[in-house]
């Protein structure tokens, strides 16, 4: 009895051991990243550790004005189109998946497999014509063909979230709502969406997610430099210092995850239930 | 009565079950518009179109025109493009299940009951959370470049390296494929959570008849998260083919050193927005359509042999 009693001990520790350096080695390189913004341009490389001898912030001081505009402009940037994507993406996925879980109507069924096909739809077959659509509405250079898309429900996988989300709700609320007289638009927006929230937080969170980081269209759709969001911005960086003030480079990139971190960190709980429960990134 | 009477009788009655089918259609109409626009206007008339220009040498200044099969033709010729689905077909071969297998075991450490689970899975969650920003794919380059973080922990255990690793074609897809692995903290949660909902009595039942841990997780966890590990899978070969970001950072657009990062992705954006190759780009686009089509497919034709549902 005693001998298995130790060895259970001894495999926890060693588990926890495990994990433990398994966190280090797999937080390293992003730690790696915030302390050496914080030193100076001279002494980043050949400095594999972490301790900071020198809290320097000139980095960031460089770095914000180290592209044509501050970069604050780049982040205001992309704090625009993800708040249009956000937007949108809650108003008519929303529409859209009550009227998948909730309405009887005709050809819902091909409807509804045509949405859940989007899903897995890589953009690159629709991102040449879409370009040439707004190529021809001479909304090329600006945010529109970044925002434009998400009032249109294009983002099939919120769709999908929140009808199997509706689903879970009681169709008797909406039946009591009904014998009161209410509408659709009312038992929509005053029964349904209340109780919605986690599935709405789910969607606001992993656009904005997504939205931030999304560098392809981005990339495409931004050619006019004070446009740029904080992913094309960050690429000119490579062609802008070439091999000097790699410090301006790591200070911004720090700038530019510093969102994703309050994300991370006031949004884990829908997260990490997103990911569990729908396979999301 | 026979069958084409019955048929017969069939279509005689009225069908009074047809009406609440289809009684909210000007509601699914307005809560659905927008969708409706999106889809085919967005969707899948882009999709048609792009077919069309498939066919045809399309520069976006002048009108297209029709070159019937010449890009398709070109396809089979085209080095870059070869080399492109190879590098491609590498990162996802080798990369998906890496990070799946590395997935798969911290989930399995995690699960088995560690205190601060938590934070565990917080802690191993960031990386994907960030791994598909451009700024953590600047961070790649800089690890492992000549002077970077990785040749210094290398020489904390002996081993004095100079080397370029993003600079030298027969490592650099490899930091790429790190970069993916290392982004293992979303598919483990998954994970957990599929482990989550093994009954604890299989095992407890399983380990009173004397079955080892090896042979517990052979028989017991194995084939209960093969349906997991599928949905894992498909999702990955799918969105892995598609990688863009980081093989566009770590070689700055090129594809290079000689095109040993030239993702597919990559290449179509340098043939459609580099070139203005648009009708290439938009075959190039389907060929992708399809591949990633055929993949699924196979996977899913393969899953009868090895995974299990619970009937």
């Amino acid at each position: 009895m005693r001998k298995r009693r130790v060895r259970t001990r001894v495999s926890s520790t060693t588990r926890h051991v495990f994990m433990i350096l398994a966190v280090v080695v797999s937080l390293y390189p992003v730690l790696w990243m915030v302390v050496s913004s914080l030193r100076p341009d001279g002494h980043i490389f050949n400095n594999p550790s972490l301790v900071l001898n020198t809290f320097d912030t000139s980095n960031y001081t460089h770095g914000w004005n180290a592209l044509g505009r501050p970069f604050g402009v780049y982040l205001l940037n992309s704090a625009i189109v993800v708040l249009g994507a956000v937007t949108g993406n809650l108003i008519t996925c929303a529409m859209a998946a009550y009227a998948f879980a909730r309405l009887r109507f005709r050809f819902q069924r091909p409807a509804f497999a045509a949405m859940l096909m989007t899903i897995m739809l890589p953009i690159h077959v629709v991102v040449v014509p879409q370009y040439v659509i707004f190529a021809h509405l001479h909304m090329v250079n600006s945010f529109w063909p970044l925002i434009l898309p998400k009032f249109f429900a294009t983002d099939a996988f919120f769709i999908f979230l929140m009808v199997q989300f509706i689903r879970g709700l009681p169709r008797e609320l909406d039946e009591a709502a009904r014998i009161d007289g209410a509408g659709h638009w009312r038992i929509f927006g005053q029964i349904l969406l209340p109780l919605m929230t986690p599935a709405l937080a789910t969607t606001a969170i992993f656009t904005f997610l997504w939205t931030w980081n999304d560098f392809f269209s981005q990339l495409i759709y931004l050619t006019d430099p004070n446009l740029y969001t904080v992913p094309v911005a960050l690429r000119s960086f490579i062609d802008a210092q070439g091999k000097s003030s790699y410090g301006s480079m790591f200070a911004m990139s720090v700038v530019s995850i510093v969102p994703l971190l309050l994300l991370f960190a006031f949004g884990q709980k829908y997260l990490i239930r997103g990911i569990a429960t729908t396979g999301g990134k | 009565m026979s069958l084409a009477e019955l048929q017969r009788a069939a279509r005689r009655t009225p069908k009074v079950a047809a009406k609440p089918d289809t009684h909210d259609n000007k509601a699914a109409l307005q809560f659905l518009g927008p969708w409706i626009i999106g889809f085919f206007g967005l969707t899948l008339g882009p999709m048609l179109a792009s077919l069309v220009l498939s066919f045809t040498d399309y520069n976006l200044l002048q009108n297209a025109k029709f070159v019937g099969l010449d890009n398709f033709a070109h396809m089979l010729t085209d080095t870059r493009l070869h080399q492109s689905i190879k590098v491609t077909f590498t990162y996802v071969l080798v990369g998906v299940p890496s990070q799946l297998l590395v997935a798969l075991f911290l989930a399995l450490v995690l699960d088995r009951g560690v205190r601060g689970l938590t934070f565990y899975r917080s802690a191993f969650y960031l990386p994907s959370l960030l791994g598909s920003s451009v700024a953590i794919a600047v961070l790649w380059r800089l690890v492992f470049g000549g002077q970077g973080l990785f040749n210094d922990i290398l020489g904390w255990f002996g081993v004095s390296a100079a080397t370029s690793w993003i600079a030298d074609p027969s490592t650099a897809l490899s930091t790429i494929i790190l970069l993916h692995v290392w982004t293992f903290g979303s598919p483990m949660i998954i994970f957990l959570a599929g482990l989550r909902q093994i009954p604890r009595e299989y095992y407890e039942a399983a380990s009173c008849d004397g079955a080892t841990i090896w042979r517990q997780f052979r028989h017991i966890t194995l084939p209960l998260l093969t349906p997991i590990i599928f949905f894992n899978l498909v999702l990955a070969i799918i969105g892995s083919f598609q990688a863009f970001t980081q093989a566009f950072i770590v070689s700055n657009g090129t594809g290079g050193p000689t095109d040993s990062t030239l993702f597919y992705t990559l290449y179509l954006y340098q043939q459609g927005f580099g070139q203005f190759r648009m009708g290439y780009a938009s075959a190039l686009a389907w060929l992708l359509v399809v591949i990633v089509g055929a993949l699924t497919a196979v996977n899913f034709w393969a899953s009868k042999f090895w995974v299990h549902y619970d009937d």
